[in-house]
């Protein structure tokens, strides 16, 4: 009994690391490609990757209502917004002109020495096993009855000063875009 | 199980190509999408944090991961309001070209 449970126990684990490993994969691989094609629209569905893949994550640590908040705020909105900003301001872009700006080297090597600095801290410490996961009226902690419970009780000041910086977005966003 | 280096090191690849997404590009639309990426990558440390450090009822972690994700939409909303506003006005979305303030 025992030994079967440990077996699928390390199922899971091995189950666990190639799934991250997979949206991980799939998370740089986006990015990677969003900051070097030349053509906007293609950096914007190489954009749409990098987030399907950072909800995958956000899938094994847990979090499934923020995977699933996590596609419709950027796969479905900021995406498409972004790709009506590139339609409305130019032509498809024009392959002579250069990508990238003067200093571009520059900014390759600050992000370098940035993930220099934080590998460099992150790298001795000796981080905690994963924890279990508490669970509340028999449902895990992460779950949405939860996070709605918390959002309006322990959290309700920032939650109701998101909701102006949204209202106060959209009204900005409405009369910068008028004529 | 996936150590919790693992997510860091992953958040801190994603911030940093983020930082030369917007550094780097000379559109200003992918000025944005770089800044997007970065905020991607706190949210990933946030959650991450919460569920190996701290994974807390009052979920600290996903509750301040979906205050970011509001202020994120609300930041492109309004940035790419400006950069239309900028292309009305001076027929162009490259950042090097609006020196306007430049002394």
């Amino acid at each position: 009994m025992i030994a079967i449970k440990d077996q699928r126990s390390k199922m899971d684990w091995i189950m666990e690391f190639l799934t991250f490993i997979v949206f991980a994969g799939m998370t740089l691989t986006g990015a990677v490609f969003m900051v070097t094609l030349h053509n906007l629209v293609r950096s914007v569905l190489a954009m749409i990757l990098a987030f399907v893949g950072v909800a995958g994550l956000y899938l094994v640590l847990e979090a499934e209502f923020l995977a699933a908040i996590q596609v419709l705020v950027y796969v479905g909105a900021v995406a498409v917004l972004v790709l009506f900003a590139i339609m409305l301001t130019q032509r498809v872009s024009d392959p002579n002109k250069p990508t990238n700006n003067a200093q571009a080297w520059l900014a390759f090597t600050v992000s370098v020495a940035m993930f220099g600095i934080l590998s460099w801290v992150y790298a001795p410490i000796k981080w905690p096993a994963l924890p279990a996961l508490p669970t509340v009226n028999n449902e895990p902690v992460g779950s949405v009855v939860n996070l709605g419970q918390q959002l309006l009780g322990a959290y309700a000041v920032p939650f109701e000063v998101a909701s102006v910086v949204l209202l106060v977005a959209l009204l900005g966003a409405i009369i910068l875009a008028r004529e | 199980m996936v150590p919790l280096a693992g997510y860091l090191f992953v958040s801190a690849a994603l911030f940093c190509i983020g930082l030369y997404g917007a550094l780097a590009r000379r559109n200003a639309v992918a000025v944005l999408m770089g800044i997007e990426l970065m905020l991607n990558a706190s949210v990933v440390n946030l959650l991450a944090f919460w569920r190996y450090l701290n994974p807390n009822v009052s979920l600290s972690g996903p509750a301040f991961a979906v205050f970011v994700i509001t202020l994120a939409a609300a930041e492109v909303a309004v940035g790419l309001a400006l950069i239309i506003a900028v292309y009305r006005n001076r027929d162009t979305v490259v950042v090097d070209d609006v020196d306007l303030m430049k002394g």
